[in-house]
């Protein structure tokens, strides 16, 4: 294993290779394209299942359907609702300009039609947020005890008979995924599904998806097809799809987990350019070193001199 | 759902904070987020940490005047710093772990060695730094029965070492805590890491110094008025520049809980750097700033805890920021 600076900031071609392992399978994650989203939230019910997450209590949040929140603890993959004015589509059918909606019943059953001409100039945005398991995780560079490690498949995992709950984690996200369990205190977060992976089965979230929205394998084929997908959204007129995580030029050299979405990262709740803490560890640490030579030269100082005794 | 309605939830639903909207339009522009929905987790320490940021200050400070006052034959300050030195390293200790969510899990800290983790480095620096100010400490107060025995002569011995082992890794003690909140996205300690060593070591160095000159008496305090003083002037000036220099984020030092305690901060270390000038040979003087400066000392440490949680609170100090630098085509 070596230690170089791409260990802890910018691209990292083989990051289980850089942990520590010498014969490894590919790094394996998510895909989460939510142009195809139908927030039926499958995937929350099957990872709660899976990895038997407690409850985390009945609310009512007032989010469009969204009653989840926020990933937590006990919440490892969280849908996001979104409600919007639609953006203006040059294909869009023209729209009498006066016309006013009284939402008076019609003759037409509902749901008879399904292609253009029941489009709204209001949409819904849908999105499975998930861990990332970043190329350089916040969370595994802070844990003071080794509970987190790199697997093999390049994935964040917490160890929970190690963790000593110091919560260190939960502030060295720049996600603000992991969480300390109240009742446990422990941290805990999506493992995309270890104990499967190592039986070649696929994570919980991507089986119970009906839509393949979670789209589950080996990242760079991932990439690919995101990329793919971007390119066929845009030559439909769906300008605004972008892709989310994907880049190992961001701040956390690339997600393990990333997305195509449909407006600005923050309206999902997901920051527009996150890094990771470590990138600055070096210069933190130097400026730490100059304050406390500046402490020891005091505290030497005070004792020469005439004292006024 | 009709369209009307449709129209309703959407204006409804624009996807913006309200509150920060209106408040900040101007200096911060408009962002976005999701229901106004906090984007990071609040850190989960509480009042604990922060009170160790001051204990673990304090013993490092008072770790430098004991070996120093060793030195230049000032028992009556020595006895009284080894002592905090120790008092402020066991405080340390209890509050350190009884943060953890699992207490009785607190020696998983020591089955790995990480360079990349400042708390675990933090834990290597406390775990050498304790014994020198533990032996120090126990030689001070050792009676005077069992100075005569071997293990007694061998600890008498061993002091002047260990104390200055101790005080050689001191500077890394009062300065360490600065990484290890910056090393954290919290967007208030992070964006503050070029400067809150220097808060960290000032205020560890006031702190010590008004301790000193609480404890000791006035014809030896002298090393201590000084270190206070000079500790509280660092502080004063570095405190300001998380006020002003860190763009958006200083807001959260500027507004709230923090400004109210970081504002009497000030208040304290100022007023008790100003009266243990005046102070002359006082000893009253002496110890009522020296408590001063003790308490500013601590309510910096809270104050600058509190501005890092109130930055995970509200999604602008993530999203302005971020955003900002993703418009202006920046590298992270």
């Amino acid at each position: 294993m070596t230690v170089s600076r791409e260990s802890f900031y910018g691209p990292l071609d083989d990051v289980s290779g850089d942990a520590g392992y010498t014969e490894h399978p590919e790094r394996v994650g998510f895909f989460t394209d939510t142009s195809v989203c139908i927030g039926c939230k499958a995937c929350e019910v099957a990872c709660k299942e899976w990895n038997l997450l407690p409850d985390d209590g009945f609310d009512l949040l007032g989010m469009s359907f969204d009653n989840t929140g926020e990933l937590s603890a006990n919440s490892w993959r969280h849908v996001a609702f979104i409600e919007q004015p639609a953006p203006p589509r040059e294909s869009a059918p023209a729209r009498e300009a006066d016309a006013v909606d009284l939402g008076l019943p019609s003759f037409d059953l509902p749901g008879a039609g399904t292609g253009e001409e029941t489009r709204t100039d209001f949409r819904w945005l849908m999105s499975s947020d998930v861990c990332k398991h970043c190329t350089h995780a916040g969370c595994l560079d802070v844990c003071p005890t080794g509970a987190l490690f790199r697997t093999e498949f390049g994935t964040v995992v917490v160890q929970d008979d190690i963790c000593n709950g110091c919560g260190y984690c939960v502030s060295g996200c720049p996600y603000g995924v992991i969480d300390r369990r109240e009742d446990d205190g422990r941290a805990w977060k999506c493992t995309m599904c270890y104990d499967r992976l190592g039986d070649g089965l696929e994570p919980a979230c991507a089986k119970a998806c009906p839509t393949d929205s979670i789209q589950f394998g080996p990242l760079d084929e991932l990439r690919e097809r995101a990329r793919e997908r971007v390119a066929t959204l845009h030559d439909r007129g769906i300008t605004e799809a972008r892709l989310y995580g994907e880049d190992p030029n961001d701040g956390v050299g690339g997600d393990g987990a990333f997305f195509l979405l449909l407006d600005e990262p923050e309206v999902y709740g997901l920051p527009p350019d996150p890094v990771v803490p470590t990138r600055d560890a070096g210069s933190m640490w130097a400026r730490a070193g100059v304050a406390a030579a500046a402490f020891a030269a005091t505290a030497v100082s005070v004792f020469f001199g005439r004292s006024r005794r | 759902m009709s369209r009307s309605l449709g129209r309703m939830s959407a204006d409804a639903a624009q996807q913006r904070t309200a509150p920060a909207a209106a408040s900040d339009a101007a200096s911060d522009g408009d962002f976005r987020s999701y229901y106004g929905r906090r984007v990071l987790k609040e850190p989960v320490w509480e009042w604990l940490v922060p009170a160790y940021l001051f204990t673990g200050g304090l013993s490092a400070a008072c770790a430098e005047l004991a070996a120093g006052a060793d030195l230049t034959r000032r028992p009556r300050l020595r006895k009284a710093t080894r002592l905090g030195a120790l008092g402020g390293l066991g405080a340390s200790t209890y509050l350190l772990i009884a943060d953890l969510g699992r207490p009785e899990r607190f020696h998983h800290m020591l089955r790995v060695a990480k360079p990349s983790s400042p708390m675990s480095v933090g834990t290597w620096l406390l775990v050498a730094y304790g014994p020198g100010v533990g032996a120090a400490a126990v030689a001070e107060v050792l009676p005077s029965r069992l100075r005569r025995t071997w293990l007694g002569k061998l600890l008498g011995a061993l002091a002047r070492p260990a104390g200055l082992a101790s005080a050689a890794l001191a500077p890394g003690v009062a300065s360490y805590t600065a990484v290890l909140l910056s090393h954290t996205a919290v967007p208030a300690w992070n964006e503050a890491r070029d400067r809150l060593p220097f808060v960290f070591a000032g205020s560890a160095a006031a702190a010590g110094g008004g301790f000193g000159m609480v404890c000791a008496p006035v014809d030896e305090a002298e090393p201590a008025r000084r270190l206070a003083a000079v500790g509280a002037v660092t502080e004063l000036v570095t405190s300001r520049q998380l006020d002003e220099r860190l763009g958006i984020v200083s807001e959260a030092y500027r507004t709230g809980k923090a400004h109210r305690l970081r504002q009497w901060s000030e208040y304290l270390t100022a007023g008790g750097a100003l009266a243990s000038l005046l102070a002359g040979r006082s000893r009253t003087a002496g110890v009522v700033s020296g408590l001063a400066l003790l308490a500013g000392s601590a309510l910096q440490r809270f104050g600058i805890f509190e501005a890092g949680v109130e930055s995970t609170r509200d999604p602008k100090y993530v999203v302005v920021p971020q955003r900002r630098r993703v418009d202006r085509g920046e590298q992270a």
